[in-house]
């Protein structure tokens, strides 16, 4: 069965479609990649996909599930994680205190539990603090556990999120840019890492970027978008050999790719 | 098995801890009352001090661990003032059952003002409740059942030390272990990212009422204590100015470090007490004082840290002696160095 299927999506925003009749279809298992120019639509796809925006038209089916009328903090619940284009850490936060609100949404204590301290809540915030420890250890982040989180340099930053996200412990995780702001070393071992997160934890993938060499390097499955329209769909090789997407796109890359 | 024994030991070491605290709590509180215990107006400041405990830490919570900014703090405290005020008055219900109902309208107040208020942001939130406040005042000053424009008159004097002392020791431990959990994470979250703090999977709108009404019960809580102690509850005690008072105190103490408001509420009560000798200048020097503190530390006394029971451990002394002298010789070092490296 499918996990995750999104049915004819269309947004306007007033009178601009944002995004129009986007359809995709993902299997367990999938690492999908969604490119296209700036201003394609990939991001409010992906605020469609975890209920910030409520599309105009066309629905999404999750696990089977509808997320219609899905408040974001339940799409999450779900079992949908996401990271952000610009890096949304809690930065005064210690980093081990970003991935522990992740495991808020599993927490079974309530407001009383935590105000007269029952047994049930020292066990829980001691499973909680090995489970963070251990997801910092597999993002290689376990030395930096108690400091800020703007306090670590940019490429941990990323991986922190990353981490974050992973601590839901998600069935879809959907990363956006993941690589931005990245040198080329940097991007490639966070490719390693994706490869390795979703083989360990049989995570289904969803993922923007604009690094050529991520996308192609890492995805199995490509949708281009252009202007809000889904303009190809298809392996790597397919991608870059077709026409529409040279001419919206990697037409413009070319003159870039020197430098990326 | 090991797993069960770890837990166990987990939990008598929390629990020994707690045991230390109580021990310490009653411990000041008669070290306190036996100090100056026949002393009325040392008592007396104590007593407000007390109270100012509960308003500073209960706003600290709203501002300084949701994030939210909150300009009406005295709305919700004359609510407790009033609803015990009149209870105590016209029926004769016992003094701490009054004190609970007054808190407990003035959270239920809160969950209202905050339900629709709470989807505003910043500035717009703020203007929101301060606004709130004024509907609070200005119906107490035209209902018949608040006294009007006299006030409540003749609130018997039940407010002693003891009371408030217990009450904010309460109120404080309460709001710690809240923070200290998943719980209080997930507000912090909030105050850091409201839309990552979504997407992580916490309910922003469940936790933001939850803290407005949690603020605004404590705050109703020693509104019913300040009632009782000044005997009078009238409206011009519940003015926006009065809410700044609290901002204060928070902001003094650091924004997300509850022992930072505690300091900072006796603090300031004991200033403001200390400088009624210099009668006209009191205020400039107090509002000076205030400058003062912010020039040298804008993230307030303790920034958002906390004094924790280890650092009361005289056993700890020496390597925290050790941690701050390294960290003053890197400061000058690195100062030097850029010195250097500038000439």
């Amino acid at each position: 069965m499918a996990i995750l299927d999104a049915q004819n999506l269309t947004i306007k925003f007033g009178g601009l479609t944002a995004v129009s009749d986007f359809t995709l279809h993902m299997e367990q298992g999938d690492l999908v990649g969604l490119i296209g120019p700036n201003g394609a639509g990939k991001t409010t796809i992906f605020n469609m996909l975890t209920g910030i925006y409520k599309p105009t038209e066309g629905e999404i089916f999750f696990g089977g599930q509808s997320l219609k009328n899905k408040k974001p903090f339940q799409v999450t619940q779900m079992g949908i994680a996401r990271t952000f284009q610009n890096l949304r850490l809690f930065n005064e936060l210690t980093v081990i205190d970003n991935i522990k609100v992740a495991h808020h949404l599993k927490v079974k204590y309530n407001v009383m539990g935590s105000i007269v301290q029952t047994p049930a809540y020292y066990v829980e915030e001691t499973d909680i603090q090995q489970k963070a420890e251990k997801m910092l250890e597999i993002f290689g982040l376990e030395y930096r556990k108690n400091e800020l989180a703007k306090n670590l340099p940019y490429g941990e930053q990323r991986r922190l999120e990353i981490a974050r996200a992973m601590a839901t412990e998600p069935q879809l995780l959907l990363l956006d840019e993941p690589a931005a702001g990245m040198n080329p070393q940097e991007s490639k071992h966070l490719m390693e890492l994706i490869r390795w997160i979703k083989k360990e934890f049989s995570l289904t993938i969803l993922l923007i970027e604009h690094h050529m060499d991520v996308v192609m390097g890492v995805c199995e499955r490509i949708l281009v978008l252009d202007y809000g329209q889904t303009i190809a769909e298809g392996a790597p090789a397919e991608i870059k050999g077709n026409k529409r997407v040279i001419e919206a796109y990697l037409g413009d890359l070319g003159e870039e790719s020197t430098d990326a | 098995m090991t797993e069960k024994l770890d837990r166990k030991t987990i939990i008598t070491k929390k629990m020994s801890r707690n045991l230390i605290l109580i021990g310490l709590i009653l411990g000041l509180y008669a070290l306190l009352s036996f100090s100056f215990g026949g002393n009325a107006y040392y008592m007396r400041i104590l007593t407000l001090a007390s109270i100012n405990v509960m308003l500073g830490t209960s706003l600290n919570l709203i501002l300084g661990y949701t994030g939210q900014l909150n300009l009406g703090h005295a709305g919700f405290m004359a609510v407790g003032a009033y609803t015990a005020a009149i209870l105590t008055t016209s029926y004769s219900t016992p003094f701490f059952v009054n004190l609970f109902l007054g808190a407990l309208l003035a959270g239920f107040i809160g969950l209202l003002v905050g339900l629709p208020t709470l989807r505003l942001r910043g500035d717009y939130l703020a203007i929101a409740t301060l606004g709130f406040a004024e509907i609070i005042r200005v119906t107490a000053l035209n209902l018949n059942i608040t006294g009007g424009a006299l006030g409540i008159r003749g609130v018997p004097y039940l407010t002693n030390f003891t009371w408030a002392f217990f009450l904010a020791a309460i109120t404080v431990w309460i709001i710690v272990n809240f923070i200290n959990s998943s719980h209080g994470r997930a507000c912090k979250a909030i105050r850091e990212d409201e839309i990552a703090a979504e997407a992580m999977g916490v309910n922003t709108t469940y936790y933001k009422v939850l803290v407005f009404s949690m603020g605004a019960f404590f705050a109703g809580l020693a509104g019913g204590l300040f009632g009782h102690l000044l005997t009078i509850v009238h409206p011009s005690s519940f003015t926006f100015l009065k809410s700044i008072e609290y901002l204060v105190i928070a902001v003094v103490g650091g924004l997300g470090s509850i022992t930072g408001s505690v300091m900072a509420a006796i603090f300031l009560t004991f200033l403001s007490e200390a400088l009624r000798k210099f009668t006209e200048l009191r205020m400039i020097i107090y509002a000076g004082a205030l400058v003062l503190v912010m020039l040298l530390r804008p993230q307030g006394l303790m920034g958002g840290m906390e004094l924790q029971l280890e650092h009361l451990d005289p056993r700890n002394w020496k390597g925290y002696l050790e941690n701050f002298k390294n960290r003053q010789v890197s400061k000058l070092r690195s100062k030097r160095g850029d010195r250097n490296g500038n000439t």
